[in-house]
């Protein structure tokens, strides 16, 4: 029974990062992305990395997701070295990079169909559940130009869950939304992180965001992109990006932030 | 239905005023036949059968290598988007060729096959294959990366990623360069029926052809309005589905 096993389990997994750098080089110059990374992340576990532009974040995110290779360092996920993307490790992009050339229903099928030990029938229902999850049950057949920004970013959700990834890689992904949506989505991913726990890396540089969602906050300075400090939000759940303790929070982080970071 | 109807009055009353200047005699019926005179042609030929085959003919030789030049155009356009050294070689070659217009390559086709079918599957592929590849190259290349990343990510690569994404992903250039090559194809193989006779079979561009040795004006316009209805109706029935489908799913317009 995989179909029940997939849904009664969501599968996490911890994340160790040792001593990793990255180094751009092109013929002109070499960019330090990344310098002495190191970072421990639980099982199930949010993290949050924030930090301003250009210090990093969607690289780390890269090599985790195997995209890109360290120039030093280890990666390890439960103690095996990562070695090029795999379905373990989602990612949800910026913008939504969802396929225009499949509707909603294809769109989350797509990984679904790439994975072994399943019927057909079964995907459909594991998509399905999973476009439930998002709340889009009403827009399986939907061409994605079709969807607001808030939608498109919700099918990515639901496209980067349903293969029960163990690590959820997102990368400011609700960064181009409006105030409304975005809390909306606050919600709804606590809500979602509830029912189907993953081990998140979250990337952003909105300082609310970070408290709002993550258990620990790891601050980046840039150039090279190091870690500078962390945080531990011990805030209760569900948390309100409104929420006075939040916004306590974030305000001792921005002024940290600000004192660390040379005048921009 | 309104629309269809515009246009379907608006070729009634051209129709109508044509026949009626013949009639009053504005020009002469040696240059300019009359609709009348046309429509008896045509029921001419379709009864004797004679526009049935030369269409047949000219059709066969159209899907032979128009066919030829999709099935080595793309998989060649593949080839120069992914490796340099294609590009350099193979793709230069193409940007120079297509420049070239086909008709262009009648005289060769005739020198290296004679008055044969291949002569003309070979006009018509050239016609084809640039463009195709062309626009294959250039479809695969303006991919957004991250199309690719994503799919990596879901675990698809090799054979999967070029079937269910890349070449999905170029789909509006690929459709584009298709019609363009079919465009090109047709146009190229006119000319060299109108040209060259063949002895093997005998085309619309042939009719056309001996249309004007016989002075035959009705014959002429008359081939000329089933050449112009083919291309019509290729363009309606072998692209309109796939530019529906770019408009409707990718919103495209
Ligand atoms: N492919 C690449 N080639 C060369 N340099 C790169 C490449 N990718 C990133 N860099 C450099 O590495 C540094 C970190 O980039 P990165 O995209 O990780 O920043 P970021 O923290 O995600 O910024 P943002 O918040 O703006 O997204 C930048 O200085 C950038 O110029
Ligand atoms: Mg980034």
């Amino acid at each position: 029974m995989t179909l029940q096993k997939e849904l009664d389990h969501s599968s996490t997994a911890k994340l160790s990062i040792h001593n990793v750098s990255k180094l751009f080089r092109s013929t002109r110059q070499t960019v330090s992305a990344l310098e002495d990374i190191n970072l421990h992340v639980e099982d199930g576990e949010f993290v949050c990395l924030l930090g301003a532009s250009g210090c990093g974040k969607s690289t780390l995110l890269n090599l985790i997701a195997g995209l890109e290779k360290p120039t030093e360092g280890t990666m390890l996920t439960d103690g095996t070295p990562i070695d090029g993307p795999g379905r373990q490790r989602m990612v949800m992009f910026q913008e939504h990079a969802l396929f225009p050339w499949l509707d909603v229903m294809e769109n989350v099928l797509f990984g679904l169909n790439l994975k072994p030990g399943l019927t057909n029938d079964d995907r459909r229902e594991l998509a399905m559940f999973y476009l439930k999850l998002v709340g889009l049950e009403k827009f399986v057949q939907s061409n994605i130009h079709e969807l607001s920004g808030g939608m498109k970013q919700r099918v990515a959700l639901a496209r980067a869950l349903a293969p029960n990834p163990q690590v959820l890689l997102m990368d400011e992904p609700f960064a181009a939304l409006d105030a409304m949506t975005r809390e909306q989505l606050y919600a709804d991913l606590q809500n979602i992180q509830q029912k189907r726990r993953k081990t998140v890396i979250f990337v952003t540089h909105n300082v609310r965001e970070a408290v709002c969602l993550g258990d620990r906050v790891i601050l980046f300075t840039p150039r090279p992109g190091r870690i500078h400090s962390e945080y531990r939000v011990d805030l209760p759940r569900p948390r309100d990006i409104n929420d006075e303790a939040v916004a306590q929070l974030a305000r001792t982080i921005t002024a940290d932030l600000k004192k660390h970071t040379p005048s921009a | 239905m309104i629309r269809a109807l515009c246009s379907l009055g608006f070729f009634a009353a051209l129709i109508l005023i044509w026949e009626a200047a013949s009639r009053a005699g504005w020009w002469s019926p040696v240059l300019v036949p009359s609709p009348l005179a046309i429509g008896e042609y045509l029921i001419i030929a379709i009864k004797d059968g004679s526009l049935f085959s030369a269409g047949c003919v000219t059709m066969k030789r159209l899907m032979f290598g128009y066919l030829i030049g999709l099935s080595a155009g793309i998989p060649l356009g593949l080839l120069t988007a992914r490796f340099r050294f294609a590009s350099d070689t193979l793709g230069v070659l193409a940007l120079g060729l297509q420049t070239l217009p086909s008709v262009c390559w009648v005289p060769l086709a005739l020198l290296w096959f004679g008055q044969t079918e291949m002569a003309m599957l070979f006009i018509v592929t050239m016609g084809t294959l640039w463009a195709v590849l062309l626009a294959t190259d250039h479809g695969i290349r303006q991919i957004p990366p991250i199309y690719r990343r994503a799919a990596s990510t879901m675990g698809s690569s090799g054979l999967h990623l070029l079937w269910h994404v890349l070449l999905p992903a170029s789909l509006p250039h690929l459709v584009s360069g298709m019609k363009q090559g079919w465009a090109f194809a047709w146009r190229s193989l006119m000319a060299a029926e109108i040209y060259v006779t063949v002895l093997t079979g005998f085309g619309l561009g042939h009719l056309l052809h001996y249309g004007r040795e016989l002075q035959a004006m009705d014959q002429v316009a008359g081939i000329m309005l089933v050449i112009l209805i083919v291309g019509f109706a290729a363009d309606k029935l072998l692209f309109s589905p796939w530019e529906t489908f770019l408009r409707r799913r990718w919103g495209l317009a």
